[in-house]
């Protein structure tokens, strides 16, 4: 991996939002990912997600593992603070950062080794605490940088690039997240940039875990006939079920759709998903429900997309921890120690 | 029968005085309830000013397991593990032949009498003294569990009129106990009678082994290390904790946990000022510690060797990228699960050198809960300061026991050193910002915290990186990077505790001990003085070594290195780290799990420089009787130090 800035070129059409900056500012490095990457069009539904979010750089904090996915977050924002931790660790780190500074915008870019394999315990016990960020998962199926080897999330019968047939089921996260009390979970596909960003806006803004698995094709390794991780598998196998519209808070919902396909999500923030579901069947507030529908149609060999699950009532960490609101890295010492007359009366009791 | 004794054993002498000068064993079965009336009788003796210390000896159990508790009294402060017993209290008939055998003789036994005693049981140089407490507690107790609870207590009150305890201590002692609980305070005041009547109806009360009140403890409190600990913590401002449950550490999050209730919840709100995280298991305690450290908090983790082992991993990353954590290490023994209950110095190693690759850390080794406290909130300065991982070892002996150590002061205009943190305004001004460079005069690099400025964002790795905090795989870049880490765990050598020396007029050696190694050491140099050897001592309070470490190394031709683990760890360390020659370095070693004894230590010091190798034998037989404490030096033959 190599450090590639970007060229600076400001073209007179880009829109600044409301900090007055463009979707360039939300950028990072150069990718030095492979041409045709799915992770750089999800880098780049990053960016725009938080430039649509009007999110200032300098609160945004950026968490990775080990692993292609995990060198993502040098690709965006670079005016963020970034932490590319240990290989499976990141949910760890990402969780003593939010307990320290409850103010930031957390997201965490993972992959299917590092969230599935290595990190697996860590990412459940992250989303039983609900913590409060925006984990996202880019699953490809296998392990890039070591060459193509088989991931925990490669299906039954997906075949390598070499023609071998993978023997062992997958782990797949949105049916795990949704048994373990997630609060947020979706999946979408790296091809479907209109799909993804509202999604990863909702669950920037979503107050607690919001778990988001991308199916992000490898094109080096995972992306040939066989593989049911690659473009056209996956074009051709997604069943859309619930598209989600962001409306921030105090917009007006102007967006017209047919009565009784849609459910409104009103954020901790204010803010509003509005969840289109594209079958009467499913509701995306039922967690047992979801849960039955959405393995019925895995069965049936489809890939259901979307936000497939929301529940904004969690107990999300601090709330748990019943933390003050202000970040406990910036509590004044006065604040935190007892003083020498405390320590001397609470000496009594050990007389 | 006879006990097993060595030469080095103080059999007792009638016509010694003994007033404030012995030890006692209880054996118990580990849930009965015995912990309480053990405690009671050590807190009414440190508050009748006289110096002395409790070491529990438990199994890994909650209930059924033998257990015993050691009480050890001694006027001139000399409080370190004996295993010379002059009085047992043997109320485990599981364990009952076992402790019949490690009374000293000339020594009493306090055993039930409500059953008959075997008359193999019997030894004729001890004196047996039986109370039938279970026939006391039945008719006076109706309740199953009381009747059990109160047999405790009921020889806590034997033990008071055969030790001449002053009842209206133990009174005052019950009051604050049990001022809410009338019922309880009644049967326990009822019980300790029962104890102490039948004792003054039936025996010579007090013993020759008694207590006459002194005046030596009123400056100081009774506290654990765990406890003490914790109260560091809170005092130096951590906010962020994070761990996993695991004996002998995990009373330090407990008393955190309860400390940040009391002092650091909002009385109007129910808010708090502290984040306390029950992680899934260490690699993720520490990863969270590492990331509230980033982040500007001061965090910590407390855990113990299997713990360190877990988290190695991290260790690294913190290391390398940079991050103040402070990792507090309650030893046990190892390896693997070992003897969790057990207590040893076994990580000396393990936490200097934690991690692959290059890494070497700074690590803080209290002697006491006293040092507890202090080196506590010294771990958190020392890790902002330096920008890196600081490890506290303390022990399970030091961690888990009450211990009697100077009241805890504290300087209320104490101020966190949070090292170089660059401000908002500070950032402005900067034309631009490099994590790494430019460094001081301590190889240290001011860093940002997220959240504060655009211009401070940058991207913490754990992969290779140049000065500037860019990624490298450049020979040259790579190696400014590490070798700027050298040079700031050499700079701390000035910053880290001062080793504690006290030399002796005429001393012809020197000793060099660490942590809780320190009371039997000191008791066996006064010892060892009285009979001819006079050693200079020296305590290793911190790794790296400071100067005064090499300077004692120089100035002695031999020394001996007194540590509680098999390998000689510390010794091993020296050599490493400073330029001693090996062949100036002898070893002495108690690793058995058991708290050192100042006989062992005299023991093997005198093996060496007495060159009676063929006399050094495992001290007293242990209370596990099977599970020798092995000692003294394998090598003395050929006059050759470990390792």
């Amino acid at each position: 991996m190599s450090f590639i800035k970007k060229p600076v070129a400001r073209h007179p059409s880009l829109q600044p939002n409301k900090l007055g900056l463009t979707l360039r500012d939300y950028e990072g490095a150069m990718s030095t990912l492979c041409a045709g990457c799915g992770h750089d069009s999800i880098t780049a539904a990053i960016v725009r997600a938080f430039y649509e979010l009007d999110t200032p750089p300098h609160m945004i904090a950026k968490l990775s593992g080990i692993g292609c996915s995990s060198k993502t977050p040098t690709y965006f924002v670079s005016g963020a603070h970034g932490f590319n931790s240990a290989h499976g660790r990141m949910p760890a780190i990402a969780t003593g950062a939010a307990a320290a500074n409850r103010q930031l915008t957390y997201i965490g870019v993972s992959g299917d080794g590092d969230s599935l394999s290595i990190g697996l315990g860590q990412m459940c016990h992250a989303i039983r605490r609900n913590v409060n960020m925006l984990y996202v998962i880019e699953n490809n199926g296998c392990y890039g940088l070591t060459k193509g080897q088989f991931s925990a999330s490669a299906d039954i019968g997906s075949k390598s690039k070499r023609g071998e047939a993978n023997t062992q089921p997958p782990i797949d996260p949105v049916m795990l997240a949704l048994s373990i009390g997630a609060t947020f979970v979706a999946r979408s596909f790296s091809g479907d940039k209109a799909q993804l960003v509202p999604i990863l806006k909702a669950g920037l803004r979503h107050n607690g875990f919001a778990l988001v698995d991308v199916i992000s094709p490898c094109v080096t390794f995972n992306d040939h006939e066989g593989s049911t991780k690659s473009y056209a598998y996956t074009r051709k196998h997604q069943l859309p079920l619930v598209t989600a519209d962001f409306v921030p808070h105090a917009e007006e919902i102007a967006i017209d759709y047919p009565a009784g396909s849609t459910t409104d999500v009103t954020l901790h923030d204010g803010s509003v998903v509005r969840l289109h579901k594209v079958s009467a069947d499913y509701d995306p507030t039922d967690r047992k429900a979801a849960a039955a529908y959405l393995g019925e149609r895995q069965q049936a060999g489809e890939i259901p997309m979307g936000l497939l699950f929301v529940d904004e009532a969690g107990v999300e960490m601090h709330a748990g921890a019943k933390t003050v609101d202000a970040p406990l890295a910036q509590l004044p010492y006065e604040s935190l120690c007892p003083g020498s007359a405390a320590l001397a009366a609470l000496q009594e009791a050990y007389r | 029968m006879q006990a097993t004794l060595d030469s080095e054993a103080a059999v007792p002498q009638p016509s010694v005085d003994r007033t404030n000068d012995f030890a006692l064993k209880l054996a118990n079965a580990n849930g009965t309830g015995s912990a309480s009336a053990n405690s009671l009788l050590m807190q009414a003796i440190f508050r009748m000013g006289i110096p002395v210390s409790g070491k529990n000896l438990f199994p890994s159990n909650i209930q059924g397991l033998p257990t015993w508790y050691e009480i050890r009294v001694n006027k001139d402060g000399h409080t370190a593990r004996t295993s010379e017993y002059d009085l047992m209290v043997a109320m485990n008939a599981e364990t009952y032949a076992r402790d019949v055998r490690e009374v000293c003789p000339g020594g009493w036994l306090l055993y039930d009498s409500t059953w008959p005693l075997h008359p193999a049981l019997h030894r004729p140089d001890v004196t047996f003294l039986g109370v039938p407490y279970a026939k006391l507690c039945n008719e006076a107790f109706s309740q199953a569990r009381e009747r059990t609870l109160m047999k405790n207590i009921a020889y806590a009150g034997t033990l008071a009129a055969l030790l001449d305890i002053d009842m209206d201590v133990i009174a005052g002692m019950l009051k604050e106990k049990f001022s809410r609980k009338a019922s309880l305070m009644e049967s326990n005041a009822k019980a300790i009678r029962l104890g102490y009547e039948y004792a003054k109806a039936h025996f010579e009360c007090p013993l020759p082994i008694r207590l006459r009140k002194m005046d030596a403890t009123k400056n100081s409190i009774l506290i654990d290390g765990n406890t003490a600990t914790a109260l560091g913590c809170l005092y130096a401002g951590a906010t962020v904790a994070a761990w996993y449950p695991i004996t002998p550490s995990t009373s330090v999050m407990d008393a955190f946990k309860a400390l940040c209730e009391k002092y650091r919840t909002d009385k109007d709100t129910g808010k708090r000022r502290y984040c306390i995280v029950q992680a899934e298991d260490e690699l993720a305690a520490v990863g969270m510690v590492i990331g509230a450290a980033w982040n500007g908090a001061r965090a910590f983790t407390s855990t113990s060797g299997p713990g360190i082992s877990l988290m190695n991993e991290l260790v690294g990353l913190a290391y390398y990228a940079e991050i103040p954590v402070v990792i507090v290490d309650v030893q046990r023994v190892g390896p693997s699960t070992g003897m969790p209950t057990r207590t040893q110095q076994g990580d000396v190693l393990l936490c200097a050198y934690a991690s692959h690759g290059d890494t070497k850390h700074l690590v803080l080794f209290p002697a006491n809960p006293e040092e507890c406290f202090y080196f506590a909130v010294k771990a958190f300065d020392l890790a902002e300061r330096f920008q890196t991982p600081v490890f506290m070892l303390s022990d399970l002996d030091i961690g888990m026991n009450d211990w009697v150590v100077p009241r805890l002061k504290w300087d209320d205009a104490y101020r966190p050193d949070r090292g170089r943190v660059l401000t908002r305004e500070e950032l402005e001004k900067m034309p631009k910002f490099h994590r790494y460079s430019p460094d001081d005069e301590l190889g240290v690099a001011a860093r940002t915290l997220p959240g504060v400025h655009e211009k401070g964002a940058f991207f913490t790795r754990g992969s290779g990186h140049n000065k500037l905090g860019g990624y490298t795989e450049i020979p040259d870049e790579y190696q400014e990077v590490v070798d700027r880490l050298a040079r700031k765990h050499a700079a701390a050598r000035n910053f880290v505790p001062k080793a504690v020396v006290e030399r002796r007029e005429g001393a012809s050696f020197g000793v060099i001990a660490v942590g809780g190694c320190d009371l039997a050491v000191r008791e066996a140099l006064a010892r060892l003085e009285s009979r001819g050897l006079r050693g200079d001592y020296l305590r290793v309070r911190a790794f790296p070594f400071g100067p005064e470490v090499e300077a004692f190394l120089a100035s002695h031709d031999v020394v001996v290195v007194v540590e509680q683990n098999r390998d000689a760890q510390l010794l091993s360390l020296l050599t490493l780290e400073t330029p001693v020659p090996k062949e100036k370095l002898r070893s002495v070693r108690a690793y058995g799990g058991f708290p050192l004894q100042a006989s062992q230590v005299v023991q093997g010091i005198e093996a060496h420089l007495r060159g009676r190798p063929s006399s050094v034998r495992p001290a007293h037989a242990d209370s596990a009787g099977h599970a020798r404490e092995a000692l003294g030096d394998e090598h003395a033959n050929n006059g050759q130090a470990r390792p």
